[in-house]
């Protein structure tokens, strides 16, 4: 490393094989120097383009027309046209391919983002969805006419019923946070209509946040229930607060410590004990696919997040998808419409369910994602959905030895036991003891090595907390070389700790002011 | 080793011993408990190919009328807008398409910078000064506005407008239960939100009160009265708006809506049978820490390069839990970004002229219609993009009638209003011609007529 270059040169071209990720400290320690990335001046499309510029041709009318004021009376006419951007077709097109490129993406690199399950999303799904028969389908087109969609529908159903052994599914939801809102508020519906009055929901310290804000937007109260020396729910502490006041415990199984609940039978029994319902939260559902289903656990309703399980693509953040399947005595309250298949094999939209807690949004659904979703079901099959699972949780055990073998839990401490599901948490606090970075630091430096980092301080009961989801997308040459760097960087933390403590050094832009942000927030675009 | 995976059996062989295990049975004994193992597979189709996959969801379609296959009059809450070419390019980019939330902003610069230029763009339409980055669609976004005004005032009445979206009154009747507030309706008038009913319903205990404009019914409300009749009460004032008409149709800011959402697909989104697409959502800046949702913000980096982060976060779920302003955890942010894309190729005078072209063919398909034997005009209010009629004949017969000649001929408002049984609501949008606003007059004066002698016939 000591032999001169030219550093710049240097940097660029390793910009030519891949957008940024450059872990080289010769690289990253020439205060002024700059990426092309970096150099880039950043303008908003509002600052773009000249009064005059379109890319819009708006057809004539093609039918005689009247002043806008006959039609449409001038107290109810805009005063001023909005200020929206004048630019033509090619400015648009450059402006936001140059913004893709600020961007790091699944297609691009290694994302072990924990709870998130980054896995592969196959193209074929982008072009069986762009269908027409698929993509110009109206919501509320007769349903005489839309039998593809709905027998679509019915077969994603009857899949997730297998997957989760619960018989009955509503693929309203538009999120797993959305799927949650409807398990609480079916939960609700259930006793209400039995005529108990339960107000508090209990929910692990290890739950994701979307748990306890669903459970106030019920209109319930949450409880939290400790954890015990294995990382799983604390069962002195669920029998002391389970009461008949409980009317659901929250559960995510494996948990997001990516450990499997072993008492799940005799929480399942204390819950159902004192009538209360057992709701599965199933973000980590990509752990146990044909191994165990929530329904046989004893649950007795659960969401999917298709985006994470069934690969409808993140999206940047959405559209995401959050279908529920219920148990027999949950069944009367689910949304409609509900799809039904009649015995003439003909399907409907049947909106008649006296006791229903009503709809959660427009329309049945995300139908765009269940047509991916659905397409990755029967690509993989029965065999190759259990193939998923087995991978992943392989591909998690195996990175979680790798890293023990290299040492680095010596420093990144496994949080609880000692195998995994297909996610660990390791635990930052004595790296920042000894080597004085902290889990964020090592994070942004893993961004100059061209990796997305692992999800961070998540769950909030483990010190410095670093989250690891590899999915079975990956090679196990990935997974070496992403040891190869974790090893790389706490190597170099222990020589110089501020390096780590700086980065990122090759991304587009570096640490940002995020407290700033918050204080003053500009938060669109001022325009005169 | 299936499709999307690549452990090969030498890489198993390798993996297993350094994980230290002998099987994936061992692996995975470990993990779950005996009792709750499933002893068999899944029963579940066998897998196939790519391309048999391909075919299986083509003859899917295929099942499907889509409005590529029929001359298409049906909106009601979703449009079959023309997509220009280059969103379809730009969210397939894995770059846009393949990432997750930008929870590491200096990775992520590119989707941040469309959400703040969203953002910017919903509040220009909207002429409200803050605006997150999208929620999931329009009539959930209603009930999330709702959301807001509960934990702002902690009043106990929703007032909402029957001219509102059917779906969105019941996803706000659903949410309610959950929030403790009760929900009452107020009648229509002539095709519009009663004005009286309205002022009269509004009272000190009201949280929000909600109209939606053009209404359900494609008539222009009365949006600054309606707005008016709330300013001497707590409640805040949310409207659903129709975002292509908001061109020309006064901006909710400018007539006193505290919130305003409303449904997206239009802008840049495909119909996708309901979804995806996204859900805007813009208030007064007295919300702006109220807000539900993903906000990004402008902000600097250490070396002073300009940059966008999520911001606001101390709202949200996984920071404030169970007192977060929402349980929402993503934005729509691939159709957003189609949103956006759409709206700036559109452009500054593309709103104002489409929002024309829009009204000028609404105007001339409204009068052609209200020509023909047997239809009347459902009510006279001005309409910009949707208006409604009254057919003399069972109007599903007549639906049935209009498909067999290729014509979708709109909603059937009996399904949701029962004082108008035989009501049908027409849509255009720009894709509908003159000569297919002929065709459908045409046709639907002889499928009324060859309803009437049916009914003549057996009587």
């Amino acid at each position: 490393m000591n032999e001169p270059v030219d550093p710049e040169r240097q940097l660029v071209d390793s910009y030519a094989s891949s957008a940024y990720g450059d872990p080289h400290p010769s690289n990253t320690h020439h205060p002024g120097m700059q990426t092309p990335l970096q150099r880039e001046k950043v303008e908003t499309i509002f600052e773009k383009g000249r009064a005059g510029r379109r890319a819009f041709v708006c057809p004539e009318p093609g039918v005689p027309t009247k002043p806008r004021d006959e039609l449409l009376p001038a107290k109810f006419q805009r005063r001023n046209a909005p200020k929206l951007p004048q630019v033509s077709e090619p400015e648009i097109v450059r402006h936001y391919v140059r913004l893709s490129k600020r961007n790091f993406d699944l297609d691009s690199g290694f994302y072990p983002l924990g709870s998130c399950t980054m896995k592969h999303n196959p193209r074929l799904h982008e072009r069986v969805t762009a269908l027409p028969g698929h993509a110009r389908l109206h919501p509320l087109q007769d349903p005489k006419r839309a039998q593809g969609a709905l027998e679509l529908m019915h077969n994603l159903e009857h899949s997730l019923a297998e997957v989760s052994g619960l018989p009955h599914v509503s693929l309203q939801p538009s999120a797993g946070s959305h799927g949650e809102l409807a398990g609480v508020l079916l939960t609700r519906a259930y006793h209400e209509d039995r005529g108990e009055v339960r107000t508090k929901v209990l929910t692990p310290d290890t739950a994701h946040g979307t748990n306890p804000a669903t459970v106030t937007m019920a209109g319930l109260e949450v409880v939290k229930v400790g954890t015990n020396e294995d990382g799983g729910v604390d069962l002195d502490d669920l029998r002391a607060k389970a009461d008949t006041d409980v009317a659901c415990l929250m559960l995510t199984n494996p948990n997001t410590l990516g450990l499997f609940d072993k008492n799940i039978e005799e929480i399942a029994k204390i819950v159902h004990g004192v009538g209360a319902t057992l709701y599965y939260d199933g973000a980590n559902l990509n752990a146990v696919m044909g191994r165990t289903r929530p329904g046989d656990m004893g649950f007795d309703i659960v969401h999917f997040n298709l985006h994470k399980t069934f690969t409808q693509p993140h999206g940047g953040g959405g559209p995401g998808s959050g279908p529920i399947a219920v148990s027999d005595r949950i069944e009367p309250y689910l949304m409609t419409p509900r799809v039904v298949k009649g015995a003439d094999g003909t399907f409907d939209l049947d909106y008649d369910k006296p006791k229903t807690i009503g709809r959660l949004r427009g329309f049945q659904g995300n139908y765009g994602t269940f047509v991916r979703s659905y397409a990755y079901i029967r690509s993989l099959g029965a065999a190759g959905l259990q193939d998923a699972s087995e991978i992943a949780v392989l591909n998690a055990n195996y990175l979680l030895a790798k890293l023990r073998e290299e040492g680095v839990l010596d420093l990144l401490p496994l949080a609880y036991g000692k195998l995994c599901g297909h996610e660990f948490v390791l635990s930052g606090a004595p790296m920042k003891r000894e080597l004085g970075i902290r889990t964020l630091d090592l994070a942004k430096r893993l961004l100059d090595h061209g990796v997305h980092p692992p999800t961070v301080y998540f769950p909030l009961l483990v010190d410095e907390a670093l989250l690891i989801e590899p999915t079975e997308t990956e090679t196990k040459e990935t997974l070496d070389a992403f040891v190869d760097s974790v090893v790389a960087i706490l190597r170099e933390a222990r020589e110089d700790p501020e390096i780590a403590k700086s980065a990122p050094y090759s991304t587009p832009v570096r640490r940002l002011d995020e407290a700033g942000a918050a204080k003053r927030p500009v938060i669109r675009q001022p325009l005169s | 080793m299936s499709r999307y995976t690549a452990v090969t059996p030498d890489d198993l062989k390798e993996m297993l011993a350094t994980i230290g295990v002998a099987s994936l049975d061992e692996l995975f004994d470990a993990l779950v408990p005996e009792g709750v193992r499933l002893e068999r597979g899944l029963e579940l189709p066998d897998g196939m190919t790519e391309q048999d996959v391909y075919d299986h969801l083509r003859a899917l379609a295929a099942k499907n009328v889509s409005a590529e296959d029929e001359v298409s009059f049906l909106g009601a809450g979703m449009y079959d807008s023309y997509v220009p070419a280059l969103i379809d390019m730009l969210v397939t980019r894995s770059e846009f398409l393949t990432p997750y939330t930008p929870y590491q902003p200096e990775i992520s610069q590119g989707g941040l910078q469309v959400m703040f230029e969203y953002q910017t763009a919903i509040s220009e339409l909207t002429g409200l000064p803050v605006s997150n980055a999208s929620v999931y669609e329009g009539p959930s976004a209603l009930a999330a506005a709702g959301y807001l005004a509960r934990l702002a005032n902690k009043k106990g009445k929703f007032v909402i407008s029957r001219a509102v979206h059917p779906h969105s009154r019941e996803t706000l009747r659903t949410l309610a239960v959950g929030y403790g507030v009760e929900v009452v309706e107020v009648p229509l008038r002539d095709g519009v939100t009663d004005p009286d009913a309205w002022a009269a319903a509004i009272d000190d205990d009201t949280s929000a009160v909600f109209f939606q404009n053009p209404n359900f019914l494609g008539a222009v409300e009365d949006a600054e009265a309606l707005a008016g009749a709330a300013k001497n009460s707590p409640a805040v004032v949310v409207a659903q708006y129709d975002p292509i008409t908001l061109g020309i149709l006064a901006a909710p800011g400018e007539v006193g809506v505290d919130v305003a959402i409303g449904e997206g697909q239009q802008l840049g989104n495909r119909l996708d049978f309901g979804g995806p697409s996204f859900g805007f959502f813009a208030a007064t800046e007295a919300y702006l820490r109220r807000m539900p949702g993903r906000i990004a913000g402008e902000t600097k980096d250490v070396d002073g390069r300009r940059g966008f982060v999520l911001t606001l976060q101390t709202r949200e779920q996984h920071i404030r839990r169970e007192k977060a302003t929402s349980n929402i955890c993503t934005s729509q942010a691939l159709n957003a970004l189609a949103g956006v894309v759409y709206l700036t190729w559109l452009g500054r005078e593309g709103i104002v002229e489409l929002g024309d072209l829009l009204l000028q063919r609404t105007a001339y398909a409204r009068e052609t219609l209200a020509a023909v034997d047997g239809v009347e005009l459902l009510h006279e209010q001005p309409v910009i993009r949707e208006f409604a009629v009254t057919v003399d004949a069972p109007v599903d017969a007549v639906l049935e009638r209009l498909a067999a000649a290729g014509i979708n001929g709109g909603y059937a408002l009996g399904r949701d209003y029962e004082e108008y049984e035989n009501g049908l609501l027409i849509a255009l949008t720009e894709q509908r011609t003159r000569e297919q606003i002929d065709a459908l007059a045409s046709e639907l004066g002889a499928a009324v007529a060859a309803e009437r002698a049916t009914v003549g016939a057996s009587a």
